[in-house]
């Protein structure tokens, strides 16, 4: 349990992203009902909910990735540090820059290690090779990787284990400096030493980056967040400090879903 | 007779019957292998890869035929190769809206089921009867013709094959769409990609019908690209249905030639690109 008893509550906190009256669709299925979020800078907020209840779908908006889909559309606003990022005028890849993802499953690109992570570095910045080195070596061990693969940096990253490959491609994540990490389900794939290294890792990061983070696992939530978001059928039903949420919610179905008598 | 005895006896009924068809199957292919390679062997000698072809009646090889053949297929091959390549990419990653992929799709395989000899006879229509003669330059590219959709299916089929995680992770990076295509998606297709071209240069090296209207055959060493050039499969045509024995030995030695080529073409693709292609 980390320190989050003297939490305050999400809407006193610095926000670093806020979301205004957000629907999504589908095509003709309505995800995500009016949502309205204010997620704190500097700390870690989880989404929770049973399956399709739009928690992916809501952090899939924060970098528009659904932008890849020609037929899934978001309407509302959601500003980051201030700046509307729906507005067709922002540009996709500088917002990506700002924002990070990492998947459910570990998706390593086929080449080396190195290279994993000099992939998206490459795009923003152009230093000489050593500088890289460096930023490599950087990366790697914000996402306590570098002791594993230090010796092997020009093999293959598909060549890594399932939890090295998450870590990797956190790392990757991080390389790019961005200024907030969304994380959708990165554990669910990985057996529970793998798990616990991830969020050793989330608590860790909380430092510098503001992370989201998309989870099943109710203990996890609770471990690892310092707000939680609970969401069902696209609404969102109840938001606020992670303990308050586990050990009085405000609300009825918040209950039955932690106590599983639901979902 | 209990349910569990009779899917016992269905089972091994389906398993001999399957049997059996592979048994058939594999009969005529081994009698087939057989029969080549036994006139095959007999008439591979060193003179085959240092004389011309000879006129009838006296002893001669298979080299202006064997060096046409090579170079022909390799220009048509990397005259296609590229053609194919970028077409497979606009289907596998562009096409997912409008109507211009379908219908490519559609168009490319007509043409990748299309009789050979149709594509010979187009380009002797085309081309050939323009400039009077036949020549290297058409046989490329009927070649060509044939690579292009064996090129085209494969790799849009590979690229399919790459999870759209991949795509997604690469630009969550903020990757444009070239350098997630160039960089993430052939990358781990690569194989697979490299896999279908070399189908597509066993395919062409065996191919007499589009040759037989574009390059036709050379008696001589040639390396004319506007004049007809020799190459191995029109003269295995033109020499097996030649009354001339030491003839019909050389078409068989070109026959064999060709087969093991293209084996050691398969073999090559198999060993080289093995538990290359990553497994998400």
């Amino acid at each position: 349990m980390n320190a989050a008893v003297l939490q305050s509550s999400p809407e006193t906190a610095v926000q670093k992203i806020e979301v205004k009256n957000l629907n999504f669709y589908y095509g003709g299925f309505h995800a995500l009902k009016s949502i309205n979020l204010a997620i704190p800078e500097r700390k870690v907020t989880a989404f929770i909910g049973p399956s399709g209840c739009g928690k992916s779908t809501l952090l899939r908006t924060f970098n528009r990735m659904y932008a890849l889909y020609p037929n899934q559309e978001a309407r509302g606003e959601i500003f980051l540090d201030g700046e509307n990022i729906l507005s067709p005028k922002q540009d996709l890849n500088r917002l990506r820059a700002k924002v990070g993802m990492v998947f459910q499953k570990p998706t390593p690109f086929p080449m080396s290690i190195y290279d994993n992570i000099a992939f998206g570095v490459r795009l923003y910045e152009s230093m000489p090779s050593r500088e890289m080195e460096e930023r490599v070596e950087w990366a790697l061990r914000k996402a306590a990787l570098w002791e594993e693969v230090k010796d092997k940096l020009k093999q293959s990253g598909t060549s890594l284990s399932g939890g090295q490959q998450q870590r990797l491609c956190i790392a990757r994540g991080i390389a790019v400096k961005p200024e907030v990490l969304l994380l959708d389900e990165p554990a669910s794939a990985l057996d529970p030493i793998s798990t616990g290294r991830i969020e050793e890792l989330v608590h860790e990061l909380k430092t510098d980056y503001t992370i989201v983070i998309v989870t099943h696992n109710m203990q996890q939530a609770a471990r690892v967040s310092d707000y939680t978001a609970y969401m069902y059928l696209g609404e969102m039903v109840e938001f606020g400090v992670t303990d308050e949420v586990f050990i009085k919610p405000k609300k009825k179905e918040t209950e039955d879903y932690i106590t599983g008598r639901f979902g | 007779m209990s349910l569990y005895a009779r899917r016992l006896l269905t089972n091994r009924f389906n398993l001999l019957v399957s049997l059996f068809a592979m048994l058939f199957g594999l009969f005529w292919l081994g009698w087939i292998l057989f029969t080549l390679f036994e006139a095959g062997f007999r008439a591979l000698t060193p003179d085959l890869f240092l004389q011309m072809t000879p006129p009838p009646g006296s002893s001669g090889g298979l080299l202006n035929a064997i060096a046409g053949s090579l170079f022909m297929a390799a220009a048509g091959t990397l005259l296609g190769t590229p053609i194919g390549i970028m077409a497979g990419i606009y289907l596998a990653e562009f096409g997912s809206r409008g109507w211009l992929a379908p219908i490519t799709r559609f168009i490319n395989d007509i043409l990748l089921s299309a009789p050979s000899i149709v594509i010979g006879l187009f380009i002797y229509e085309a081309y050939v009867v323009h400039v009077r003669h036949f020549s290297a330059w058409a046989g490329i590219m009927a070649l060509a013709l044939i690579v292009i959709p064996v090129v085209i299916r494969t790799t849009e089929n590979m690229l399919r094959l790459v999870p759209d995680s991949l795509r997604e992770a690469a630009a969550a990076l903020g990757a444009p769409q070239w350098k997630v295509i160039s960089f993430v998606t052939v990358r781990a297709a690569k194989a697979g990609i490299i896999t279908g071209i070399l189908l597509a240069v066993a395919r062409i090296s065996g191919e007499t019908a589009p040759l037989l209207f574009t390059a036709l055959n050379n008696q001589f060493w040639s390396l004319n690209m506007n004049a007809p050039m020799a190459n191995l499969p029109v003269v295995i045509f033109q020499f097996a249905m030649s009354p001339y024995e030491d003839w019909q030995r050389l078409a068989w030695a070109g026959a064999l030639l060709i087969t093991l080529s293209v084996l050691a073409l398969n073999i090559f693709a198999r060993v080289v690109f093995r538990n290359k292609t990553p497994v998400y």
